[in-house]
């Protein structure tokens, strides 16, 4: 790895959330608002079949009868759903090449470390990059040679255009439209999101990765992105977001299905860096997301996530283990700082016969913020032995942060072993005065420290993304402790 | 060296040192005896910058410089360096990546490029050898999971790499078996120079017969009481610490 202390230290030194710019993009908005005429508004503008806008008014007319739930070790004002616009688009429809992307767009996307020049990546390393601003896909990289290996890699409106079987057939087939209220308004004003298909028995030769970028003043974002690994097939996809830095709150609401066939796997890795709002709590992003895979049999699906940005965060990544010997396993880094709430965790749900599933949380809090891990074992009658490994950590940075667990666990298969272990514990001064005594600046040290505390949960990240999320923690956690 | 005069220093509001005078020079060994609770540990930790302790009165310069006015890093990246009386564990956190972040912040202090990688390793080997350190324990995360010598082998190894210019050495023998405690001495020994000084903290007068000391000290309640050569060290051993009490009218 190419990445040295050097370059962590030169990179602390620009500690503030660097994603914050705004871009200068003309952009084509509908009036804000939510009803039945927004939606037909939403649907006529991507030109959608009829199926889809059947689909939306169904979820609208359930998410009508639902109340915003409010179990979650978080407060908030509620969203006000009517001073919302749900529809957000920049101006240029759409880019036949590389080469019509304008200058402005370039440069954002630049800003945000996104490569979409195909030429200067080098093999090996590739990330096949799909680019999400508000409400469209802007851009999709390396196309054409994964199409050579029958893998779809596209925006969820292509996806829609191109491949109606599939997303009829798979998408609220793992978070249906009554979920919950969230996946009902996601289900009801989606506007993109990724698709991704991956044959029988491919291996897909490089990441691919969806970066959603909040741009525009009062939207919400609202994606939904299905990812569906046919039989033996393996992917490793990774998801990044970001957002300007305002004063407002803004929504994000994301729906995520994966679906992973007998003998598939389906690695999914999050670095999350919304907008977690100013030091006193004005603005920031609510990230409000629904992500669920299921396993077929002797399949396997992976979440990895490092959450540090967001105002408010309610996320839980779950896993129903549903064919014989199906694997899920759960990886998180949630940091909080300042006023940041998070109440993150997973579910993981065991059907099959042996199926396994690891859970591993680290939450890291610090200022006044407050950090919950909330996760739920369940184990069916039908579960023979099924096993679950749990452990959740805490590391608390100051003395007036929060951090909170709570497993619950449900089973019903007597055979079934179970096993969670949790602690606690406050980052120690004495190990920050023995790396300063080493000649370790103390912001480096807490960097030092809280890396190595989230290790396993980093390991699992590909390289390019471990050292930004390294990068990312360390930032994150500046000022934290008190 | 170092120079400290006059030194007050207490903790919570209770004074621990109590007008502690000490000189030392580059080249010299120096050790500190002195019964339990007498505030040799609290003299390492306010020399080294600890948070919590309160210097109420007194000066100390080092190397020319105010030390009580540097921050605790810019303390260690001058050339102090301090061997934990208790090695704190670090998880995750390889030794050599710990290391090298710090060798790399003591260059950089000293407008210094930072060492590369080839460089790096070729210097944990040597320096490792000196203290007979398992290559191993050099990639596991800092002092986790190391049994006590191991841990205190470990702070000499990190002595070694950043090269001080003055070590105080907190109870490094305690909890040593007689080879490792030969091991640990043998190391110091190989690391001395004219350039550089140790400052030698022991119950035992058994380490002071591999590091031979230049002057003994008597730390008694947070005042050097007495100082001398190295058969002090053996009278103390013999005769333990009241006679002083009586001698001095303490
Ligand atoms: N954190 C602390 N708070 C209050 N008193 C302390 C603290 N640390 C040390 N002391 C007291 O300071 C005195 C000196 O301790 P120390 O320097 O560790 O002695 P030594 O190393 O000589 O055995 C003792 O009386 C001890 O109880
Ligand atoms: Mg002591």
């Amino acid at each position: 790895m190419s990445y040295t202390e050097n370059d962590l230290a030169e990179d602390l030194q620009n500690q503030e959330y660097k994603y914050g710019f705004v871009s200068n993009l003309e952009s084509e908005k509908i009036p804000k608002g939510l009803s039945e005429d927004i939606i037909r508004l939403i649907s006529a503008k991507k030109e959608e079949p009829q199926w889809l806008l059947d689909y939306r008014l169904k979820a609208y007319a359930i998410w009508l009868e639902m109340t915003e739930p409010e179990w979650a070790h978080v407060q908030y004002a509620k969203p006000d759903f009517q001073d919302i616009i749900y529809y957000s688009a920049v101006k240029q429809k759409k880019y036949e090449s590389w080469d019509d992307v304008e200058p402005e767009m370039k440069e954002t996307m630049k800003k945000l470390g996104i490569s979409m020049d195909e030429q200067k990546v080098l093999t090996g390393t590739n990330v096949a990059v799909d680019f999400v601003m508000d409400s469209v896909s802007v851009a999709t990289s390396f196309k054409s040679k994964l199409s050579e290996l029958g893998i779809i890699f596209c925006s969820f409106s292509e996806g829609v255009k191109n491949h109606p079987e599939l997303i009829k057939k798979y998408m609220g087939s793992v978070v249906p439209t009554t979920d919950n209220f969230y996946a009902a308004l996601n289900s009801a004003v989606f506007t993109d999101g990724s698709f991704c298909y991956i044959p029988k028995g491919v291996r897909c030769p490089m990441e691919l990765s969806t970066y959603f970028r909040i741009n525009e003043q009062g939207t919400g974002q609202f994606e939904r992105t299905l990812v569906v690994a046919d039989q033996g097939s393996y992917v490793s996809y990774l998801e990044g977001c970001t957002a300007p830095m305002r004063d407002e709150n803004q929504l994000h609401a994301a729906v995520v299905e994966l679906i992973a066939m007998d003998d598939a796997e389906i690695k999914y890795s999050t670095v999350q860096n919304w907008y977690p709002g100013d030091k006193d709590g004005k603005g920031g992003i609510f990230n409000f997301v629904t992500k669920r895979g299921i396993c077929e049999k002797n399949a396997k699906i992976s979440w990895t996530q490092v959450e540090t940005g967001s105002a408010v965060t309610w996320k839980y990544p779950s896993c129903i283990l549903k064919g014989d010997n199906s694997v899920g396993e759960f990886y998180s880094v949630a940091v909080t700082n300042h006023h940041q709430q998070a109440d993150t965790g997973t579910k993981m749900i065991h059907l099959g016969k042996n199926t396994k599933s690891t859970i591993i949380s680290k939450g890291v809090s610090g200022g006044k913020s407050n950090n919950s891990y909330r996760g739920l074992v369940q184990i069916h009658k039908g579960a023979t032995n099924a096993r679950n490994f749990s452990q959740c950590d805490s590391l608390l940075m100051s003395d007036e942060c929060g951090a909170h667990t709570f497993p619950y666990i449900e089973c019903k298969n007597s055979s079934a072993k179970i096993e969670h272990e949790a602690t606690t514990s406050k980052i120690g001064e004495d190990q920050i005065f023995y790396c300063q005594q080493r000649g370790i600046s103390s912001e480096k040290a807490i960097s030092l420290i809280v890396n190595g505390y989230c290790k396993e949960v980093l390991n699992q990240l590909p390289m390019e993304f471990a050292v930004e999320a390294q990068k990312l923690l360390a930032i994150s956690l500046d000022n934290s402790v008190g | 060296m170092i120079t400290i005069k006059n030194l007050h220093a207490s903790i919570d509001g209770k004074e621990i040192l109590k007008g502690l005078n000490l000189e030392v020079k580059a080249g010299e060994v120096h050790a500190i005896m002195g019964p339990n609770g007498a505030g040799k540990s609290t003299l390492a930790s306010v020399l080294a910058g600890r948070d919590g302790y309160e210097v109420t009165a007194g000066t100390v310069v080092f190397e020319g410089k105010d030390l009580l006015d540097l921050k605790t890093e810019d303390r260690a990246r001058e050339g102090l360096f301090l061997a934990f009386q208790y090695p704190i564990e670090i998880p995750g956190v390889s030794n050599v990546n710990f290391l090298r972040a710090a060798l790399n912040e003591i260059k950089e202090y000293h407008g210094e490029d930072p060492i590369n990688a080839k460089d790096f390793l070729k210097l944990v080997r040597e320096k490792s050898a000196i203290v007979e350190l398992d290559a191993k324990l050099a990639s596991r995360s800092v002092n986790e999971g190391f049994s006590g010598g191991e841990k205190k082998r470990n702070e000499i190894f990190q002595m070694a790499m950043l090269n001080p210019k003055l070590a105080i050495l907190d109870e490094t023998d305690s909890g040593l078996d007689i080879d490792a405690l030969r091991i640990v001495a043998n190391g110091v020994n190989i690391l001395k120079s004219p350039e550089n000084a140790t400052i030698v903290i022991t119950h035992y007068q058994r380490l002071l017969d591999y590091i031979v000391p230049d002057f003994v000290h008597v730390l008694f309640d947070g005042k050097i009481v007495k100082t001398g050569s190295k058969e002090l060290a053996l009278e103390l051993e013999e005769r333990g610490y009241d006679w002083i009490k009586e001698e001095l009218a303490l």
